[in-house]
């Protein structure tokens, strides 16, 4: 098994399992956000408090809980990388950061388009939302650090030292609604007792989440090869491909 | 696994620690700033601060609301289920704001220990269904789960 996977760490191997791959995931995504969307605008009732702004929710909480996994996928490969010379880590880490800055970004946009209505406010400075902020500008000084350095070798070093070090604000992200008062609501769904959603909501929620992480796989899969044709381009491989055989 | 690998390894895994002993010395020391608001206890007990701006935070009492029919101004009561403050707000409420509901002000103590607000935000909980759950719930004469204020209490 674990030589199976490890035949994968050779990046012209990966290159051939990733384009076998990408089709599946994303016909999976699409699938999973239509029926998920049609579920979300359509079939879940609206909120006995919120009513129709409720909604937001299927966009939201599938972005945030992106936004954090996408950092540990980012940080595990970056290490992974760092310590066992893993190039297709190392492009799994670099290909990551601007789908993990997107799904941030997008969850801070829908957050504070909830928040106006709910709250009566954009934004606040509660320790949710600022951590979460603080997220996304580790992805963007993530990805700044890639673009700064040339050699991608170096880059990739030093991006996993950065993501390295940021992994101390997930567990802060997840937390900051129990251990500190914040305006943002505790965990619905991700805490011990039975989720805080009816069923009617809850079931659509998680196929949008479903959604979310097909697309990031395959978004990702298609981002790494590109990356790996550009690290490897003075590799036999690569010389192949681009001389027409497959 | 071979000695580089092994000191590069080493080298990640102080360094994720270092990085997580940092984080949570400066986030205990910060813990007060971190707060958003404060309960209604803390402010009955004298914890909040007496001559600048803070926050506090709790349920709208039922039956404490009280309208100017001329303005916009309002007063209504905020507990925490032990202690209450009386708030004084004047301009436009958030759609939730509502009896029992959560609800986070901004302001000062005034005169006679009233908490003179300049900004009301509504505080939602955890719990989501839809309105006929809800309307169930009430007739079957089970409380609906509220827990915005669960930590404050």
């Amino acid at each position: 098994m674990l030589e199976r996977l490890y035949k994968y760490a050779a990046p012209h191997q990966f290159f051939a399992l990733s384009r076998a791959l990408t089709p599946w995931f994303g016909g999976a995504a699409a699938a999973l956000l239509a029926v998920g969307l049609a579920g979300a605008l359509w079939f879940a009732p609206p909120d006995y408090q919120q009513g129709e702004s409720v909604r937001i929710i299927y966009v939201h909480v599938p972005a945030a809980w992106m936004s954090l996994f996408v950092y540990v996928v980012l940080a595990a490969a970056g290490i992974t990388g760092l310590v066992w010379n893993v190039k297709v880590a190392d492009a799994l880490a670099r290909a990551s950061a601007p789908l993990g800055a997107s799904f941030t970004l997008l969850a801070l946009a829908t957050g504070s388009l909830w928040g106006k209505p709910m709250w009566g406010t954009w934004w606040v400075w509660d320790a949710r939302l600022t951590s979460e902020l603080i997220l996304l500008f580790l992805y963007l000084g993530y990805i700044a650090l890639q673009g700064a350095i040339e050699d991608t070798r170096m880059a990739a070093r030093a991006g996993a030292v950065l993501a390295a070090i940021g992994l101390v604000n997930i567990p802060i992200i997840h937390y900051s609604v129990e251990w500190w008062s914040t305006l943002h609501q505790g965990p619905t769904i991700t805490r011990f007792d039975a989720p805080a959603i009816h069923a009617s909501m809850l079931v659509p929620l998680l196929i949008m989440a479903l959604g979310f992480k097909a697309f990031y796989a395959a978004t990702a899969l298609v981002r790494m090869r590109c990356e790996l044709l550009e690290s490897e381009c003075n590799s036999a491989w690569v010389t192949e491909l681009g001389s027409g055989g497959k | 696994m071979n000695p580089a690998r092994r000191r590069r390894l080493i080298i990640i895994v102080a360094l994720v620690l270092g990085g997580g002993v940092a984080a949570a010395l400066a986030l205990r020391a910060f813990q007060e700033n971190l707060l958003y608001f404060y309960s209604p206890s803390q402010v009955v007990a004298g914890e909040a601060p007496r001559n600048r701006a803070f926050r506090v935070g709790g349920l709208v009492e039922n039956g404490s609301v009280q309208r100017d029919p001329q303005t916009l101004a309002v007063s209504f009561t905020l507990t925490d289920t032990l202690q209450s403050v009386r708030v004084q707000y004047q301009g436009v409420l958030p759609d939730l704001f509502r009896e029992g509901q959560g609800i986070v002000a901004n302001g000062r103590i005034g005169d006679g220990g009233v908490f003179v607000a300049g900004e009301v935000l509504a505080k939602h909980d955890e719990n989501y269904m839809p309105p006929e759950v809800a309307k169930a719930l009430a007739a079957a004469g089970k409380p609906i789960p509220r827990s915005a204020f669960k930590q404050a209490q």
